[in-house]
């Protein structure tokens, strides 16, 4: 018998995940990390930070990655946590997935010390232009350089590795880009195309240019000491969020598809929803209208009414203007239960993982159905009075949950929202 | 003819050929034969293809949101208003509300001056990681990285022009633009979205693209030849500054609010390899299988000018006995939307019931009423698509 949701669709379950954050790698030590309220955040090891007005981070400095860059390690924190995914959901053979691969990236560039590279091969001292680089651009030795910092580079060594059908797919919608993909596969199940998927979200950019571009934009925590206490979600004195690398991946199947080969299922990935907002590069709507209306079309999409929902994980950055905005479009979406719905983001202990964030973020709401327990938000003892969330204060709660939402908002006016639910409807 | 058929009713296309489709026919099939729009000095000895000079307040009329902006995003979102301008979109705030967008894209334009003052700076420098850490806190503009972030094509086509349904982007060079297309018909098809507004935009014309693709000796150097004739002498790109959107429709959704369908995308696949030989034809076998092309086909060829892929390729595209045109030789290669440029031509070739003449020596032309395009993305590195576009 065919599994259909209240739609009609394939019922779209997740089979396998893998995390990788600074707390550590694997489900098992991330989950006992972020229900202990334990921080990642520490001081920059990687680079000098002369000058710097932010120098935490939540950096994963155990995976070795060389050239070091950001592709490069980003790659590498995929291949772990899509090796953890695959290998809990038993699917396939080893370098066979039977599906595609979304993948959330974040944007290439060419990085310091590559342009560094060119400039030395120039031979010029002084007044090294961009024609000089060029000149010398098509040395033999730079050949690698140009193939790392191709946008499908890390795709395609995943395609390779894992044995993922078609052409990946790396998606960017900024802070929401794990999101996305998550929806990307979904989309794609439903649509009678795809029996399962691998979804990727990868992020590793604490290099010095990154975090002064962000740093610029102010929207980083200058809460340097101690580390561990400068992602303060919800709190008054929250001053901007902490830059952090991870990795999150999930396998999604129809679930008659996991039921006919016998998987074990996870969780049930029972909505997106999404909207874009014509406010403001940066900023949110002050309305909060994208926002309300993105939480209203996962809601729809999941075939479920505000009352079904447990669990808010937060997109929580710890910046005074997410916050404000997040607490108002779940207010308005949520009512008078708005206040009782427990919301922690687990963004006070791991840090903003950017690209990655929806896919890590969407693993541990998965974690927290299964386990029946909460991870606080942690760092909280200055209570924003304009916000009367129940954020779980500092310590984790077990609860019974079987409903929950995760929100990822993004520069460029993304929006996405999840609904993952113990079982289906 | 099915309700659920993806239908092009919007064409925006800026290159450097000019803007719209019937300027890019006008100088296609010019009298006389057609003249390739190069720039063979600004970034020698590597030529690219310079977007022709626009009124950017045609598209973009607050002058804050252009500086906001840098050439690629203005490229593209001038692009974007075109195509929703053509399909009657443009300033629907009820039609907008529930575009989708897919855009393909790579990353934003560099500070030039600031990356040469650096790199001139940091050999003589006493510490260097605090000289560069100091520079970049200091020289750079704040709202640069607003314009670098490659998202953020999308966020400004949501803010300059309203669209609002939702927003992804997509990033991985020719591959990105093929499948962003065939996303948005998948989703038509399947009932997940009506309306959908689908494309990118590239600027060749900045020096660290042309640096990039050099690293990679996928360049052409030197005098510009056309994508054929240039194989003979090892190939290579001329990379473009081009942007091209197209609105992509259900059938019954264009039927409804009394929207012109231009043509119809009837499949649209992508698929990888590794490249080792006869990978990237074995793909394209498979792909044209699941779209033979019938009487009055041509195709319109995405061959980047790479030697290998280009000429793998190219004979495979030889054996099939029907025109074809390597559109690189007149827009240039534009990686993220080459493959939506190229279905632009289609659509408006196949309206038309005409080829456009052929591009150079080694093109066929085709006298007859084309009905139908076949339309090819090899990816200069990695990827291959394929289309069929018919009559609508």
């Amino acid at each position: 018998m065919a599994h259909t949701d209240s739609h009609g669709r394939p019922i779209v379950v997740v089979t396998g995940m893998g995390v990788l954050t600074s707390l550590g790698e694997g489900q098992q030590d991330n989950w006992a990390k972020l229900t202990g309220g334990i921080s990642g955040i520490k001081r920059i090891s990687r680079f000098p930070l002369d000058h710097m007005r932010t120098t935490i981070a939540g950096t994963v400095d155990f995976v070795p990655a060389d050239p070091f860059c950001a592709p490069e390690l980003s790659q590498r924190l995929a291949d772990r946590a899509a090796e953890e995914a695959i290998a809990e959901a038993g699917i396939g053979t080893k370098g066979n997935f039977p599906g595609p691969l979304f993948l959330a990236l974040p944007p290439v560039e060419i990085e310091w010390p590559q342009r560094q590279a060119l400039a030395a091969a120039t031979g010029r001292n002084d007044g090294v232009s961009y024609a000089d680089l060029i000149a010398v651009a098509d040395q033999p030795q730079f050949r690698d350089t140009y193939r790392r910092f191709l946008f499908a580079s890390v795709g395609e060594h995943l395609a390779d590795r894992f044995g993922t059908r078609g052409n990946p797919i790396a998606t960017s919608t900024a802070c929401a880009s794990g999101g996305t993909a998550i929806q990307l596969a979904v989309e794609s199940i439903r649509a009678g195309l795809s029996d399962a998927a691998l979804v990727v979200g990868t992020d590793a950019s604490v290099n010095p240019e990154s975090l002064i571009r962000f740093s610029l934009l102010s929207a980083l925590s200058t809460r340097n000491d101690p580390p561990e206490g400068a992602s303060r979600p919800f709190s008054k004195d929250r001053d901007g969020f902490v830059m952090a690398e991870g990795a999150g991946a999930l396998v999604l199947e129809s679930m008659d598809h996991a039921l006919a080969r016998g998987a074990r299922i996870l969780g049930v990935l029972a909505g997106c929803g999404e909207r874009a907002d014509a406010f403001h590069r940066t900023r949110s709507s002050p309305d909060g209208k994208p926002v309300i209306a993105c939480l209203h079309a996962a809601l729809a999409d999941a075939g479920i009414g505000p009352e079904a929902v447990d669990y808010i994980n937060a997109h929580g950055t710890s910046t005074p203007e997410n916050e404000r905005m997040e607490w108002l479009a779940v207010s308005t979406v949520f009512g008078d239960r708005a206040g009782s719905i427990p919301i922690s983001s687990n963004k006070s202990m791991i840090g903003h993982t950017l690209t990655a964030a929806g896919t890590i973020e969407a693993v541990f709401s998965l974690l927290t159905i299964r386990n029946g327990r909460i991870p606080p938000t942690i760092n909280y003892h200055d209570p924003d009075p304009a916000l009367p969330v129940d954020c779980v204060p500092n310590v984790a709660r077990d609860a019974q949950v079987s409903c929950a939402i995760s929100n990822s908002f993004g520069f460029g006016g993304q929006n996405v929202c999840l609904v993952m639910r113990a079982e289906p409807v | 003819m099915h309700e659920r058929d993806a239908v092009i009713t919007g064409i925006g296309l800026i290159s450097c050929l000019g803007e719209g489709p019937d300027a890019h026919r006008a100088a296609l099939d010019a009298p006389g034969g057609f003249v390739p729009v190069v720039d063979g000095t600004s970034y020698a000895p590597y030529p690219v293809h310079p977007i022709v000079e626009l009124a950017w307040d045609k598209q973009i009329p607050k002058r804050q949101d252009q500086r906001q902006m840098e050439a690629w995003q203005r490229i593209g979102t001038y692009a974007a208003g075109a195509a929703l301008e053509h399909a009657g979109v443009k300033g629907n705030a009820e039609l907008l509300s529930r575009t989708h967008m897919i855009v393909a894209a790579g990353g934003g334009e560099r500070d030039a001056a600031v990356d040469a003052a650096i790199l001139s700076g940091l050999p003589k420098a006493e510490n260097p990681a605090a000289f560069l850490n100091e520079h970049l806190l200091t020289d750079l503009r704040p709202t640069l990285f607003l314009a670098q972030l490659s998202n953020l094509l999308a966020g400004n086509i949501s803010i300059v022009h309203g669209v609002v349904g939702s927003s992804r982007t997509f990033m991985g060079e020719e591959g990105a633009g093929v499948d962003a297309v065939r996303t948005a018909v998948a989703r038509i098809r399947a009932g997940q979205g009506e309306l959908f507004l689908v494309g990118g935009s590239h600027n060749a014309q900045r020096p660290e693209t042309p640096m990039h693709y050099a690293m990679g000796h996928a360049l052409l150097a030197g005098d510009f030849a056309p994508v054929r004739a240039r194989q003979a002498a090892g190939g290579g790109m001329v990379l473009s500054a081009l942007g091209c959107f197209l609105v992509i429709e259900s059938r019954a959704h264009a039927e409804a609010r009394g929207a012109t369908a231009i043509a119809r995308i009837a499949a649209v696949e992508s698929d990888r390899c590794n490249r080792s030989p006869g990978a990237a034809t074995a793909n394209a076998q498979r792909q044209l299988a699941a779209m033979t092309p019938g009487a009055g086909a041509a195709v319109l060829s995405g061959a980047s000018g790479v030697a290998a892929p280009t000429q793998e390729e190219l004979a495979f595209l030889d054996g099939l006995g029907l025109p074809i045109r390597a559109t690189a030789t007149a827009l240039g290669h534009s990686m993220e939307p080459s493959f939506v440029a190229n279905l632009a031509l289609a659509a408006d070739a196949v309206s038309r019931g005409s080829l456009f003449a052929p591009l150079e020596p080694g093109e066929a032309a085709m006298p007859g009423t084309l009905s139908q395009a076949l339309v090819t993305a090899w990816g200069h590195w990695r990827g291959e698509g394929m289309a069929l576009v018919t009559k609508a």
